[in-house]
């Protein structure tokens, strides 16, 4: 029984080295992409958008994708969306932290309270994530929803999948 | 080449691979511990988006490029902005020097890759003496 890729969401992080909210946001994408959506997310290095081809640079146009940004120059957005194509979402871990001491030595390495900020800042870009697939795929396309295909016969009443997409309904 | 107060060092901190995190945290280790007189780093992502203060930075002041993959992508990024790329390192050419060190974790690098990093980071620390000095 062949297996067709899942759908997934693209996690664009800004590199952020001159600030601490830089390093969160990379090691919080690091986190969702590692141990909390491994199997649903994907990731790019954004300054690849420009010294990449077009490979790269297709990223946003074949996945739905969630900006995080360090701060409100919002770069990993406004990069995407230059060289590739619309971000679905927008995270701005400066905002999303709003009130909480934010340490100048996280800039290079995170502390334990930095790394908790930074598993929060994960379980939001997560919780994005779901949020995306649900409504990519089975709200906004419901027709286009990836499934295994089976090899024996739909049962009566049933629609076959078609090409690795399944019909309204298709459970 | 003409003598700079400064350097400023650029690391590609690729996200998707090990050898991003190196070059970060040797960037880091030279702008915060070796050198902090002589080099300072800004946000890579700022010249792909062409923030105009970040462009007329690298535009001003020699850059180092440290990439941690083929693309090249901090070098690249340096030189579409117009600035001059004095000198470029690559992780992967330190790592050979020290295949004993083989980093792991690119979230959160292991003692290997810390390890690895200091020496690119003495690596990059010389460099900025040669662009600083103008040879």
């Amino acid at each position: 029984m062949p297996d067709i890729p899942r759908k997934k969401v693209g996690i664009v992080s800004c590199s952020g080295e001159e600030i601490p909210e830089g390093t969160i946001s990379r090691i919080a994408t690091r986190l969702v992409l590692e141990k909390l959506r491994p199997e649903d997310t994907v990731t790019i290095c954004l300054p690849l958008f420009l010294a990449g081809g077009q490979e790269e640079r297709a990223f946003a146009r074949f996945y739905p994708t969630i900006a995080v940004d360090g701060c409100p120059k919002l770069c990993a957005k406004h990069g995407t969306e230059r060289y590739s194509g619309q971000v679905t979402d927008v995270i701005v871990v400066s905002e999303l932290l709003n009130g909480q001491e934010i340490k100048p030595g996280w800039r290079r390495s995170l502390d334990g309270r930095g790394m908790r900020l930074a598993e929060q800042v994960a379980e939001v870009i997560a919780s994005r994530v779901d949020g995306i697939l649900k409504a990519t795929y089975e709200e906004v396309k419901p027709d286009l929803i990836p499934v295994t295909i089976q090899d024996k016969a739909p049962s009566p009443g049933q629609r076959r999948s078609i090409a690795g997409v399944r019909p309204r309904g298709y459970r | 080449m003409s003598a700079h107060d400064k350097a400023i060092v650029i690391p590609c901190s690729g996200i998707g691979k090990v050898f991003g995190s190196v070059g970060r945290e040797a960037t880091y280790i030279v702008v915060d511990e070796l050198r902090p007189k002589m080099a300072e780093t800004l946000c890579l992502s700022l010249l792909v988006v062409g923030d105009q203060e970040t462009v007329e930075r690298v535009r001003g002041v020699p850059c180092i490029a440290v990439d941690g993959c083929p693309k090249a992508c901090a070098q690249k990024n340096i030189e579409l902005a117009g600035g001059v790329s004095a000198a470029s390192l690559r992780v992967v050419d330190t790592y050979k020097a020290h295949r004993e060190l083989k980093p792991e974790g690119v979230t959160v690098l292991d003692e290997s890759g810390r390890k690895l990093a200091r020496f690119l980071a003495q690596e990059i620390a010389s460099a900025v003496d040669r662009v600083v000095a103008g040879r």
